[in-house]
């Protein structure tokens, strides 16, 4: 049957969905947003590094620039993603739009091989997988809000789960990429920024930066193998 | 409508134009700029980094405690990383760590 087998491809994902669901509902409780917050940003949102990076951007009052230009970078490799699935999902039909709405980096590793289990129906096979792994994540945040409430413990230092999560992905794709360099940019050029326009100002000038070092080295770094590694560890 | 819900859509937004804009330009016929797959391929692991110091961005050096229990605690995640290659251990190991250090040492 055509949810067992889309339940089963999806399970690897629950774990992970539904701890870092809760990490991001108990950092948004704890900056004083409830569980409405965590349903709205997780089912419309729907990014896992971009919603921890939210919860800043909303607490600090970011501008609406600052925040369109920041998903931008943060989310630009959807792109890829979805220029990569454009022949799969071409004759999705009525469940297309949702197919590409829920193209996380996990859903995407999920269904990128582009296997269907036998007897399956392609269509209904990816739908489900994807609205498996989408419930999963709500599912995670709104526990998280209720639990943030109710911790039995002092959370002061809990926010530090957003550093961990980008350090940890940091030093996954640093151990998996070719070349340093576009690492390296990343983290001078902010360090750069942040020591010449102060914290809260740093962010735009060092998505340029970024851009425009790492469009310069065009040509010297061995293109990385690697959308698909890219993604997988990456985000939630 | 509140600044943060504004916040809110305009990710929302974006990350949904994101995910569209290939399906609605690069349909089958048209070839994806050799340009923008390599921004692609080479972005996240830049951005990555710039989020790692987005986070750190508060971080006081001067005064006392110097940071000692942010970079412990970075240190500690990027250790459990390498080690055992499973991104939740090392965040949920990191983040225990800084909860008690800045609560019961520093």
């Amino acid at each position: 049957m055509v949810i067992r087998k889309a339940f089963m491809t999806s399970l690897p994902v629950m774990a992970g969905y539904i701890v870092l669901g809760t990490g991001f509902g108990i950092l948004l409780r704890s900056a004083g947003y409830g569980a409405l917050w965590a349903l709205a940003m997780s089912l419309f949102i729907y990014a896992g590094s971009m919603q921890f990076v939210g919860v800043s951007l909303i607490t600090g009052a970011a501008s609406v620039l600052t925040t369109a230009v920041t998903t931008v970078m943060i989310n630009a490799r959807h792109l890829f993603y979805s220029i990569s699935m454009i022949s799969r999902y071409k004759d999705a039909g009525k469940v297309k739009p949702y197919l590409i709405f829920a193209l996380t980096d996990e859903t995407y590793t999920l269904l990128s091989d582009g296997k269907i289990p036998e007897g399956a129906d392609p269509d209904a096979y990816r739908f489900l997988v994807s609205f498996f792994d989408h419930c999963y994540w709500v599912l995670g945040s709104v526990l998280g809000s209720f639990a943030g409430e109710f911790l039995p413990f002092d959370s002061t230092g809990i926010e530090f789960s957003m550093t961990a999560l980008f350090t940890a992905s940091f030093v996954e794709q640093w151990l998996s990429a070719g070349s340093h360099l576009p690492a390296l940019t990343g983290l001078l050029s902010t360090a750069l920024c942040l020591v010449l326009f102060g914290p809260e100002n740093f962010l735009i000038p060092s998505m340029i930066l970024i851009t425009v070092i790492l469009s310069a080295l065009r040509g010297r770094i061995a293109t990385p193998e690697s959308r698909k590694s890219d993604g997988r560890r990456e985000e939630k | 409508m509140s600044h943060a819900a504004l916040l809110v859509a305009v990710m929302a937004a974006v990350t949904i134009l994101l995910r569209f804009l290939p399906f609605l330009i690069f349909t089958n016929g048209r070839k994806t700029p050799s340009y923008i797959l390599y921004l692609g391929g080479i972005l996240p692991q830049a951005i990555v980094g710039m989020l790692v110091v987005y986070c750190l961005r508060e971080t006081d050096l001067v005064s006392a405690p110097h940071g000692l229990p942010e970079i412990l605690s970075v240190a500690a995640v990027a250790a459990l990383q390498a080690w055992k290659r499973n991104s939740l251990l090392s965040i949920l190991g990191g983040t225990v760590l800084y909860m008690l250090l800045v609560q019961l040492i520093f």
